[in-house]
């Protein structure tokens, strides 16, 4: 009906019929923009309770919060003093975790995704790796009770909880290491097997080098993991309260592997359920710690995430 | 000549890049296992001078027992003791296995429990007391109830119990319409739980299903200070200013009596329990030590600050 | 090679060192790595077949022995420490896990949907990067923390809004848990969405939809199976909670009447008793069934999750 519009012709009131919404338009306009603001308000009713919870923990926890705070061993029966004894015990428990799981985690990813052949036994392994990433970690707990602390005869100890939380940790790692290595390009790999490379020799020379940042990325995301758990350790080897030095070098190494230990999570759990006399600010205040370090630790993973992306050369 | 030198650094430079975090990670495991060798393992008697008592147990008397670790090693800091809660049968429990040395608890060992520690160990448990606890029942603040017979708290606690208002407890106040009682509870297993049950239920009666049960002593004080119609019961160091303690009476209408260190002594509180340690045989060494050091006054001096009955109080 | 003029200042070149040295060296470490390699691909199946192993080894006497498996799952009566009669009743922890799972699902799966549809068709750019950060940062608060919120935080509010007798209970329990599962919802929702090509929405568009047109005509059919995934693996987390629930649900061994109701779940159940059982006793080993129950679910949940995804990929190749 309307002639199309010339060069140099002026737009005329049949164009503009064209371009005028219709009644229809306007309805499906006017939804849309209303199930745009719903699913808003939707995502923000999620992300506005959490702030408004962490920030009433942070103005909760104000008055303890110091650096002496992180320094200072729990005293006066821990219902004053630091977090510094439970803060050590995570650091050793996380550390001990990650240099069992992460060679294991890394070489199984490699595997899942260099030699692995598109066969049943993959699905398998695959299948197998999503399990483990949801069983429940009371299962978990029950699992390092009974393989760590009674078959391997390690009793109640660091190593057996580490172990625990290693074998927790494992899908994160081997997830993301395997994704780290599919993001290298098949190209480099073809390059260096036409150049006679075996196939170790380029994982080790190519491949892993430039995925290094991906898997680094899932090995700090275990790490925050691994700090905030407290099911898997409350039965293998945290402890209530165990007296550790407060200053020299021995403060920093205090757990033998065969030791007991304090944690983080494990603190909070006891101080709000357990001491006695312990003020609100305090439990808060080590609730706010434990959300500060999960959380810094994952920024830098996130952080890392963002700055490889940036970085790809190819 | 200083092309050589060059490259040596280089080389040097870049193996340090390349085994430099991996090297300073084993350096830490290393020093990690070292000290490992030196202060870990579990029993009192290992050859240099650090040593380990773990000690596990009773929840109503994990704080006092952090107390007199954290007060131990102040006097004497070659000893750590390491402190570990859960409930009395986590503690025997545990003596049973050899993963503690001495056990903490609010209860008496059950017969099938001394034989396993006899099969266990080759001796029988040696029990010594330590101090002496009220269990109070604690009600919110602003609950107009006093007193409380035991009868009563039977029947609100136990099965088949037929107290489950405020209003039938004490009828002549008046109550509105959500009064219906809220008992708060241990859980299953832990040693108040079984001291109530034997003190209060009488041994062959079970609790009511659908308390409210709290995973440790501090945490039924707690809820009950911010619950108002909550009742509960937990040892009398746990007081915080939101909540009341109730007067007990044996019978229903005789005068109830209060949970205090006096009543406690003289026997006229009804649900007083005495505070045990337990070891698989007679303690020795370090063990001993540390036992002696809790009898002494020191150590009781500490059981009276967080609000129990020391020994010499009760006589 | 060592007759060329050597450039002054400059050491001779060296001597090219024999090749097969090396290359044996090599063949016999590399079949070795390779081993090494496929033994740690392999390790997932063997830790998960170690954690049924475990956990059915300890449950093992008591399941084909004194447990009375009718009992077990039909009397709401859990008095595991009784002195007359000891009775493994989980009636009331499985109605309490279901009922504290279904709250959670229904306040997290349109809310975790809403938010996955938001990200993937409606944000863009800098906002969008900036909430997913959040989500993802809310997915790392740990479970303690959550229990810690519930219990301190919630707890009063809810007896101050509702005019509940307890402040953990069921409603609690729902929230937090909802807070919990919803991360994982919106980004295995959203990578759910974002996996569907291009082309659809284009042909949406040609044919003069408008965006919520194109979600709920064209995308949520086209991936209703990532979906479904995502919404089972926010189920199998809300299930298998452990700290939080045995903070914030009161803990109470009864079938709830009400939202304000205390109830306890299974999980919490082996939290808060592992630790006052003597091992290898009856109590112990009932726990252990729990748990065997427990791993069950959650394989079977993950197993439906991973073949709802897997008919997605399925699809895309057809």
């Amino acid at each position: 009906m309307t002639r199309p519009a010339e060069t140099g012709q002026h737009a005329d009131a049949s164009d503009r019929e064209v371009f005028t919404p219709s009644a229809l338009e306007r309805r499906k306009k006017i939804k849309e923009t209303i199930a745009q603001y719903v699913f808003l308000a939707m995502t923000l009713s999620l992300v506005v309770p959490v702030f408004a919870i962490l920030g009433y923990i942070l103005v909760q926890a104000w008055p303890v919060l110091s650096l002496s705070f992180i320094w200072e061993n729990p005293r006066d029966f821990m219902t004053a003093g630091g977090l510094w004894a439970p803060l050590v015990g995570t650091f050793f428990l996380v550390l001990i975790s990650l240099l069992v799981a992460a060679p294991v985690g890394i070489l199984a990813g490699v595997y899942l995704n260099e030699y692995a052949g598109d066969n049943w036994l993959t699905r398998i392994v695959n299948l197998a790796v999503v399990n483990l990433a949801g069983v429940p970690s009371i299962v978990h707990a029950l699992f390092g009770v009974g393989a760590f602390v009674l078959f391997a005869g390690m009793g109640r100890s660091l190593l057996a909880a580490s172990c625990t939380l290693a074998v927790m940790t494992l899908p994160v790692i081997i997830t993301s290491t395997r994704e780290a290595l599919a993001a290298v390009p098949m190209t480099f790999r073809e390059a260096c097997w036409n150049l006679g490379a075996s196939r170790w020799q380029t994982i080790r020379t190519i491949v892993l080098p430039n995925s290094i940042s991906g898997i680094l990325t899932g090995v700090i995301l275990q790490v925050s993991r691994a700090a905030g758990e407290t099911a898997p350790i409350l039965f293998t080897g945290a402890v209530f309260f165990t007296p550790i030095p407060d200053h020299g070098w021995e403060s920093f190494l205090p757990y033998g592997l065969g030791d007991r230990c304090m944690a983080l999570s494990m603190h909070l759990f006891t101080l709000s359920t357990q001491v006695r006399g312990v003020s609100d600010e305090l439990q808060y205040g080590t609730a706010f710690v434990l959300i500060a370090l999960v959380l810094l630790v994952n920024s830098l993973s996130i952080g890392l995430r963002t700055y490889l992306r940036s970085r790809k050369r190819w | 000549m200083i092309r050589q030198d060059r490259v040596r650094i280089e080389r040097v430079v870049s193996g340090l890049r390349r085994w430099g975090v991996p090297g300073v990670a084993i350096a830490m495991v290393c020093g990690l296992l070292a000290s490992g060798a030196g202060c870990g393992g579990r029993s009192a008697s290992s050859p240099d001078n650090h040593i380990v008592i773990p000690v596990e147990g009773s929840d109503t008397m994990v704080n006092v027992a952090q107390a007199w670790a954290e007060t131990y090693h102040w006097k004497h800091p070659e000893v750590s003791v390491q402190v570990l809660g859960g409930g009395s049968g986590v503690g025997i429990a545990s003596l049973i296995d050899g993963n503690c040395d001495m056990a903490n608890s609010s209860r008496q060992m059950k017969p099938d429990e001394i034989q396993k520690v006899e099969a266990a160990h080759g001796a029988k448990p040696t029990e010594t007391v330590v101090g002496y606890d009220a269990l109070a029942v604690y009600v919110h603040k602003s609950n107009p109830v006093e007193t409380v017979s035991l009868d009563q708290l039977a029947e609100i606690y136990g099965w088949d119990g037929k107290l489950t208002r405020w209003s039938q407890v004490d009828p002549k106040h008046r109550w509105n319409e959500g009064d219906a009682i809220v008992r708060v509870s241990r859980q299953a297993g832990c040693g108040t739980y079984s001291y109530f049950r034997e003190a209060v239920l009488g041994k062959k009666r079970d609790f009511k299903l659908g308390s409210v049960d709290q995973s440790g002593s501090k945490a039924v004080v707690a809820l009950v200070s911010r619950t108002p119609n909550a009742i509960g019961y937990s040892g009398m160091g746990y007081q915080t200013p939101e909540v009341k303690m109730l007067r007990v009476s044996p019978l229903v209408g005789q005068p109830g009596v209060a949970p205090t260190a006096g009543n406690a002594k003289n026997g006229s509180y009804p649900i007083t329990r005495p505070l045990l340690i337990y070891t698989a045989g007679e303690p020795a060494g370090p063990v001993r030590d540390y036992l002696d050091w809790i009898l002494s006054a020191e150590g009781q001096t500490v059981v009276r600050e967080l609000g129990y009955v020391s020994l010499d109080e009760h006589e | 090679m060592s007759d060329l003029p050597s450039i002054s200042g400059s050491p001779a070149p060296a001597p090219r060192r024999p090749e097969r040295r090396t290359f044996s060296v090599l063949a016999l470490v590399e079949p070795l790595i390779e081993w090494t390699i496929r033994l740690c691909g392999w390790s997932a199946i063997l830790f998960v077949a170690a954690i049924f192993f475990f956990v059915f080894r300890e449950a093992a006497p008591v399941l084909f022995g004194e447990l009375d498996l009718r009992e077990f799952f039909t009397s709401q009566n859990w008095i595991p420490s009784s002195e007359i009669r000891p009775q493994y009743g989980i009636l009331a922890l499985l109605i309490g896990t279901l009922s504290v799972t279904g709250l959670a699902m229904l306040l997290a799966v349109p809310l975790g949907l809403g938010a996955a549809v938001y990200l993937s068709e409606f944000c863009g750019g800098t906002l969008r990067e900036v909430l997913k950060v959040v989500i993802e940062l809310l997915a790392a608060i740990p479970s303690i923390v959550w229990g810690f919120v519930g219990y301190m935080v919630i707890g009063p509010v809810l007896i101050h809004v509702t005019g509940a007798a307890v402040g953990i209970n069921l409603l609690n329990g729902g929230i937090i848990l909802a807070l919990m599962s919803v991360p994982v919802i919106v980004s295995v929702g959203e990578d759910a969405l974002k996996a569907v090509p291009d082309s659809y929405r284009e042909a949406a568009v040609a044919l003069g939809a408008s965006r919520w047109e194109i979600v709920y005509r064209v995308l949520f059919p086209a991936a209703k199976n990532g979906l479904l995934a995502a919404v089972l693996l926010g189920v199998g987390r809300a299930i298998g909670e452990t700290m939080a629930v045995l903070m914030a649900t009161g803990h109470a061994v009864q079938i709830p009447t009400s939202l304000l109701d205390p109830i306890r779940t299974l999980t919490a159940t082996v939290a808060a008793e592992l630790g006052d059982v003597v091992a290898g006793g009856t109590h112990y080993r009932v726990l252990f069934v729990i748990g065997l129950a427990l791993f069950a679910v959650s394989f079977v949940v993950n197993l439906t999750a991973d073949l709802a995804v897997k008919g997605v990929r399925s699809d895309k190749t057809g």
